[in-house]
C-alpha cells in the first residue's frame, strides 16, 4: 500500500461537529485525513457517530461546524454533484441500497445521474460487475440474489462511478463466512482509498492496514491497526471487543508480510 | 423487500398492447374517457360498441375476461350509488315489477353505471399492461411536472415500505398476545398508525439517502430511452379515434 | 368521494379542471420553498399514506363513496403547498392505476380533495396554533380540529360542484344531507389518525412536521467543551432567519388573547359535542341548538345557498342524539375556523414582517444537504 504522502489526501475532515434538529449532539470536533489509496477502518462502539460522519463526507449532513474536504475539494453545496461522485457510500443495508427492478439498472443509475447514456454507460456496468463477480446476474431482480451478493452489488453501484475513495458502513454485518470472504478478496483487489466503518474488529484487521477509533463524537485513536486492537485498556475503555479466543498480536504477524 | 415493483395491477405479457410506449397508451385511454364522457346518454348502442371496443384491446392484450371483471369490481359503491338513484331522484315515474321508479333516475343511473364503467375499463387494462416504472416515465415524456413525477414514484417505493413494516409490526403485536377487536383497541391502531408513519419514513429516508448519494437530484436518470415512432402512436390512436367516430355518430343519430 | 367519470357535467368539469391545474401549479411554485433535499421523501411518504387512508372506501347513498380525504394531514407534515401536490398526485395515481376516480372527473376531484381539504386544514390549524400555547399538545390537537373540519368542508364543497354540475337532478338538499352527514363521521375518523400519526411524529422526529418547525428552539454546538451558537446556515434564501427566537416572539397581549381563544374554543366544543348529547332528551330541540349555535355561521365562510343544514340537519344518522352533538361540534368548528381565520389575517398584517418570519423560522437544519 502506498503510504500516505500524495497531496492532496483523499479525505481530509477538519474540526467536524454536528447536532441533530432534536438537539442530540452526535460530532465533537472530528479530525480525519486519509491519504490517497490507503484502507482505513473506522472502529467505535455502537452510537459513536460512525454513520452521522458518513452522512458528512458527501455532503447529505451539513457540518455544524468545521470543514471536509474530498481530494482538495471542499464540501458544499456547489460542488455537491461532484462531491457525490467522487464518494461512493455502501450503505450497511444492501435493501436500502438496491432500488431498481434489475441489477443491470440499479449499477447504471448513478453513472446515468452524472449523465452517462448509451455504450459508455455499458461499459461502464459491466466493468463494475466484473470486479465484483457480479456479471452474470445483471438482469435478476435485485432482491432475488443472497444476501452477499447484494452487498457485492451494492458494491458494484458504487464503484460504476468510479469513485476517490469508497466508504463501506458494517461491510460485513449479517455476511456468512464464505461470503464475508468474497468481499475481502474483492476489496483487496480494488486500486482505490477505502475507509471502512466497522465493528468487526477481525475484519478491519484483515483488510486495512491502518485504524482510527471513534468514540463519543471524537477521534480517541489513530494507528495501525494491530497496534490498537492490541491496546487492551483503549479497547475496553471504547466498548471495543474482540471476538473470544482472537488475538491480534498472532494475526498481524502472521499476516504482515502478505501486506 | 426495498424494490417490489411488480404490482399486483400489472400482468406480465408480451402481447402489441403490453409493447406500446407508456406515453401513447396514457394519451390514448385519457382520449378515449373524454370521448366516452361526451357521448350523450340517449344513445345507448354507442356505449356498447364502446364496450366491444375495450373487448377487442383486451383480446389483443391477452387479459383474461375474469381478470378484467374482477378488477372492475372497485366500482362497486358506485354501483350502489347507481342502484338509489331510480328511487331518490323526482320527476316522472315508472312501475316496473311492483316498484315505481323515477324516469330521470334510471337515465342518471345508466349514465354513471355506463360511463363509470367505460372508464374504469379502459384503466384497467392501461393498468394490466403496463408496469408502474413506465407510467411514471411516460407520464414524465408527457410533460407531467418533474416534482409530480417524483412525488408519485416516492409513494409506489413507500407504498411497498408501509405495507411491508405493517405487517412486521401486526406480527410483532400479535406475538404479543394482542388481536383488534372493536372500538376499545382504536387507540393502540391509531398510536400504531404513527409509528408506522415513522418506521415507514426512517427506512424510506435511507433509500432516499442512497440515491441521493449516487446523484439522484430528483429527477430518474433515463437509462433505457424511451421512445414512440409514428407507427406506433398510429397504433395507440387506434381506440379513441375510432371511440370518437362512434361519439359523433352518436350527436348526429 | 371520488366523483367517477360523466357524473359532474362537461362545462363545470372543465372549469374546475382548470382550477385544479392553477391550483397545482401554485403549489408546484410554493413547494420549493417547502421542500428540500430530505424532506422530498416525506411528501413520497405521506403520498402513500393518504393513498392507504383514501383507500378505505365505504359507499354513501347519495355522493358515491365515502373515504378519508388525508388532506389534513399531508398539509401539516409537508406544508400546504406540497400538501396539495400529495393528494393531487394521490388522485392522479389512484385513476390511472385503479380506475378509483374517473380521468374526466380529476379537476373536481383534486379542486373537492386535494385543494379545499388541504387549504381549509391548514389555514384552520396555523390559526390554531397561532393562538393556542406552544407546545407539543397544541399541535397535536390543531391538527385534530384541522383534520375533523377539513371532511365536512370538502363534503360541503363538493355538493356545491354538484348543484353547479351534476348531471342528474337529485335535491340538493338530499345530496348535502347525506355527504355532510356521512363526511362528519368521517371525519371524526379522519382527526384521530391525523392527530395520532402528527403526534407520534412530533414526539420522535419533531423536524419531519412541517407545522411545527415553529416550535424548535436555536441550535447549540459543543465544540471542544464549550458551547458555541451554531452559525447561521449560508445555503440559500430559502431558509430564512434559521436562528430567530421564535419562543419569544408572541407579546403578552397576543399570549393573553390566545389563552381566551383556547378557553373559548375547549368550551364550545364541550358544550356544543357533549352537552348537547347529554343533557337533552329532545331530538328536535337538539337539531334547532345545533343550528343556531353553528350552523348558520357556517354558511356564511361556504357560500352554500341558504342554510339547508339546519332543515335537513345530520337527520339521516339514525340516532338524533348523535346527529345533534356532531351537528354542534362541526358548526362551533367551522365558527372558529372562520374566527380565527380572520383573527390570523389581521394578527399577520399587524406585524407581517414578524409573524412571517416566526412561522418559517427554526426550520430544522438538519436538511438542505
Amino acid at each position: 500500500m502506498t503510504p500516505p504522502t500524495a497531496p492532496p489526501p483523499s479525505l481530509e475532515v477538519r474540526g467536524l461537529a454536528y447536532a441533530y434538529p432534536d438537539g442530540h449532539q452526535a460530532l465533537f470536533g472530528v479530525d480525519l485525513t486519509v491519504g490517497r489509496g490507503e484502507r482505513v477502518a473506522l472502529l467505535g462502539p455502537n452510537g459513536a457517530g460512525k454513520t452521522t460522519l458518513v452522512l458528512h463526507l458527501n455532503g447529505i449532513l451539513t457540518a455544524g461546524a468545521g470543514t471536509v474536504a474530498v481530494a482538495g475539494l471542499p464540501v458544499a453545496k456547489r460542488n455537491l454533484a461532484e462531491i457525490r461522485r467522487r464518494v461512493g457510500i455502501v450503505f450497511q443495508d444492501p435493501d436500502d441500497q438496491l432500488f431498481m427492478p434489475t441489477v443491470r439498472e440499479d449499477v447504471a443509475f448513478g453513472p446515468a445521474a452524472a449523465g452517462l447514456r448509451g455504450a459508455e454507460l455499458e461499459a461502464r456496468v459491466v466493468a463494475a460487475l466484473r470486479r465484483v463477480g457480479m456479471a452474470r446476474y445483471a438482469d435478476r431482480p435485485p432482491h432475488h440474489l443472497s444476501f452477499g451478493q447484494r452487498r457485492r452489488v451494492a458494491v458494484a453501484t458504487v464503484l460504476a462511478m468510479e469513485p476517490e475513495i469508497l466508504v463501506l458502513d458494517e461491510p460485513s454485518s449479517n455476511l456468512d463466512p464464505a461470503s464475508r470472504r468474497e468481499l475481502a478478496d474483492i476489496l483487496r483487489s480494488l486500486d482505490i482509498t477505502v475507509l471502512m466503518v466497522t465493528h468487526d474488529l477481525p475484519y478491519a484487521l484483515e483488510l486495512c492496514p491502518r485504524a482510527v477509533i471513534l468514540s463519543d463524537g471524537v477521534i480517541v485513536a489513530d494507528g495501525p491497526t494491530g497496534g490498537l486492537l492490541g491496546d487492551e485498556e483503549l479497547m475496553a475503555a471504547h466498548r471495543l471487543e474482540l471476538p473470544f479466543g482472537f488475538d491480534p498480536g498472532a494475526v498481524s504477524r502472521a499476516a504482515r508480510p502478505a501486506v | 423487500m426495498g424494490a417490489g415493483h411488480a404490482h399486483k395491477l400489472y400482468r406480465h405479457g408480451h402481447s402489441p398492447v403490453h409493447g406500446l410506449p407508456p406515453h401513447c397508451k396514457l394519451a390514448a385511454v385519457f382520449c378515449f374517457v373524454v370521448v366516452v364522457v361526451s357521448t350523450p346518454r340517449e344513445a345507448v348502442w354507442a356505449f356498447a360498441l364502446y364496450g366491444a371496443l375495450l373487448a377487442a384491446v383486451a383480446a389483443v392484450a391477452r387479459i383474461p375476461a375474469g381478470f378484467l371483471l374482477r378488477r372492475l369490481l372497485i366500482e362497486v359503491p358506485f354501483v350502489a350509488f347507481a342502484v338509489l338513484m331510480p328511487f331518490v331522484v323526482p320527476g316522472e315515474q315508472v312501475t316496473f315489477l311492483g316498484l315505481s321508479l323515477s324516469v330521470p333516475g334510471l337515465w342518471g343511473a345508466w349514465n354513471v353505471l355506463a360511463k363509470g364503467t367505460l372508464g374504469v375499463a379502459a384503466s384497467v387494462i392501461l393498468a394490466s399492461t403496463t408496469e408502474l416504472r413506465a407510467l411514471l416515465l411516460g407520464l414524465q415524456r408527457l410533460r407531467l411536472p418533474p416534482l409530480l413525477v417524483q412525488i408519485a414514484s416516492f409513494m409506489i417505493r413507500y407504498g411497498d415500505v408501509i405495507t411491508d413494516e405493517m405487517r412486521r409490526m401486526s406480527i410483532a403485536r400479535r406475538s404479543r398476545g394482542f388481536e383488534a377487536s372493536g372500538p376499545r383497541h382504536w387507540g393502540v391502531l391509531a398510536k400504531s398508525a404513527g409509528a408506522l408513519f415513522i418506521r415507514s419514513y426512517e427506512r424510506g429516508e435511507r433509500v432516499h439517502l442512497a440515491m441521493v448519494s449516487r446523484g439522484y437530484t430528483g429527477t430518474m436518470p433515463v437509462i433505457d430511452e424511451v421512445t414512440a415512432d409514428r407507427t406506433q402512436w398510429a397504433y395507440a390512436a387506434a381506440l379513441p379515434v375510432s371511440a370518437l367516430a362512434v361519439c359523433l355518430l352518436g350527436w348526429t343519430l | 368521494m371520488h366523483v367517477p367519470d360523466g357524473f359532474i357535467n362537461v362545462p363545470v368539469s372543465v372549469a374546475t379542471g382548470a382550477v385544479a391545474a392553477g391550483a397545482v401549479a401554485v403549489s408546484l411554485r410554493g413547494a420549493r420553498r417547502e421542500l428540500d433535499e430530505r424532506t422530498a421523501p416525506l411528501a413520497g411518504l405521506v403520498a402513500a399514506f393518504v393513498f392507504a387512508v383514501q383507500m378505505l372506501n365505504f359507499p354513501v347513498a347519495a355522493g358515491t363513496s365515502g373515504h378519508l380525504l388525508g388532506g389534513a394531514l399531508a398539509a401539516i407534515l409537508v406544508g400546504p403547498y406540497t400538501g396539495v401536490l400529495c393528494v393531487s398526485v394521490v388522485l392522479l395515481m389512484q385513476g390511472i392505476l385503479f380506475a378509483d376516480g374517473g380521468l374526466t372527473a380529476l379537476g373536481v376531484n383534486i379542486t373537492d380533495m386535494a385543494v379545499v381539504t388541504t387549504v381549509v386544514a391548514y389555514a384552520l390549524f396555523r390559526g390554531l396554533v397561532k393562538v393556542l400555547p406552544r407546545t407539543r399538545g397544541s399541535v397535536t390537537a390543531a391538527s385534530f380540529v384541522a383534520a375533523l373540519v377539513s371532511v365536512p368542508a370538502a363534503a360541503l364543497a363538493f355538493t356545491a360542484m354538484y348543484a353547479l354540475g351534476g348531471t342528474t337532478d337529485i335535491p340538493i338538499g338530499k345530496v348535502l344531507a347525506a355527504m355532510v352527514g356521512v363526511h362528519v363521521l368521517i371525519g371524526v375518523g379522519e382527526a384521530v389518525i391525523t392527530a395520532a400519526t402528527v403526534g407520534a411524529v412530533l414526539a420522535v422526529r419533531p423536524d419531519l412536521v412541517y407545522g411545527a418547525r415553529g416550535l424548535s428552539a436555536p441550535l447549540k454546538l459543543r465544540v471542544g467543551g464549550e458551547l458555541v451558537d451554531a452559525a447561521p446556515r449560508e445555503t440559500g434564501p430559502r431558509e430564512t432567519a434559521a436562528a430567530g427566537p421564535v419562543a419569544a416572539a408572541g407579546p403578552v397581549a397576543a399570549r393573553s388573547t390566545r389563552a381566551f381563544w383556547a378557553t373559548g374554543l375547549v368550551t364550545a366544543l364541550i358544550l356544543a359535542g357533549f352537552v348537547s348529547f347529554y343533557a337533552s332528551s329532545s331530538p328536535d330541540g337538539l337539531e334547532k341548538v345545533a343550528a343556531d349555535q353553528g350552523i348558520d355561521e357556517k354558511t356564511e365562510p361556504h357560500h352554500t345557498d341558504g342554510s339547508p343544514l339546519a332543515g335537513y340537519g345530520v337527520k339521516d344518522i339514525a340516532d338524533g342524539r348523535v346527529s345533534g352533538g356532531l351537528a354542534g361540534v362541526i358548526g362551533v368548528g367551522v365558527t372558529v375556523a372562520a374566527g380565527s381565520g380572520v383573527f390570523w389575517a389581521v394578527r399577520r398584517r399587524r406585524g407581517s414582517q414578524e409573524s412571517g418570519h416566526a412561522g418559517r423560522s427554526g426550520q430544522a437544519p438538519a436538511g438542505s444537504a
